[in-house]
């Protein structure tokens, strides 16, 4: 196998997430964007492990499926708290600071 | 061989489809689904280059933890479920241009650099070799991470408990 195959997956996986960013409105979309740029980076993490024979790669990833699951908990937490308080998880509403 | 790139090139376009379907549909709960294929083909891209220990954290991790977590946030939030209802903003084109341009710019950067470099798998990655790099060589960085999942989860219950 090619270790490009792995890597143009990747980056096609990243920027699907980056137009998911720019593009939802609903805050859970957004973070369901992100979730699938961190698993582009996953697959480049993991790809050059393999690649260079070695288990950093695997370790690396675990780092950065915890730090996503952290992310997520808080993340929804805020959405919630922005719910109850908006009573919208629309994030165009989310315009206080614009002034 | 041509077994693996068939695998991977059927899993790929799986993957593909699923990640355009996440940013594309009109409908909350399906994103949510969309996405448990787009994760679940990435495990199985991690067992084809035998790292396997990952690809099953990946499973019970994402799949099991984390698009349970987003279903509760898609409830709780009372998404618009109506499919007349856009969940799109008006950046639609300049967001489609944005991406095309990096992965243009990434695809040619990577077929530049690593054209010619091949991935031999010859054996998975036993999970005791995980193991003993996280507790020993990554000790510090794996205690961290235990401190900040504690963070997080406190953080979780202040931030969303009524008071």
């Amino acid at each position: 196998m090619l270790l490009n195959q792995f890597l143009i997956l990747a980056a096609f996986l990243f920027c699907t997430g980056v137009y998911g960013v720019l593009v939802r409105k609903h805050a859970v979309l957004v973070l369901m964007s992100i979730e699938l740029m961190l698993a582009g980076v996953n697959i480049n993490l993991v790809a050059f492990g393999a690649f260079h024979n070695s288990n950093i790669g695997q370790v690396f990833a675990l780092f950065v499926l915890t730090i996503a699951a952290a992310e997520v908990g808080i993340g929804l937490a805020i959405v919630l708290l922005i719910y109850r308080n908006l009573h919208s998880a629309d994030l165009d509403d989310v315009d206080t600071l614009k002034g | 061989m041509i077994a693996e790139n068939v695998a991977f090139g059927i899993i790929a376009a799986a993957m593909a489809l699923g990640a355009i379907g996440v940013v594309r549909t009109k409908n909350v709960v399906h994103a949510a689904l969309y996405l448990v294929v787009v994760l679940a083909g990435g495990a199985a891209q991690f067992i084809l280059l035998g790292q396997e220990f990952v690809a099953w954290v990946q499973v019970l991790v994402y799949i099991g933890a984390v698009i349970v977590l987003f279903l509760f946030g898609i409830m709780l939030t009372r998404a618009p479920m109506h499919p007349k209802d856009s969940l799109d903003n008006d950046l639609r084109w300049p967001a489609a241009v944005t991406s095309v341009f990096l992965v243009g710019i990434l695809v040619a950067l990577l077929v530049h650099t690593f054209h010619a470099d091949k991935v031999d798998v010859t054996a998975p990655v036993r999970t005791g070799q995980i193991t003993s790099s996280i507790f020993t060589t990554y000790i510090v960085p794996f205690e961290v991470v235990g401190v900040l999942l504690l963070g997080a989860l406190i953080g979780a219950v202040v931030l969303a408990r009524k008071d």
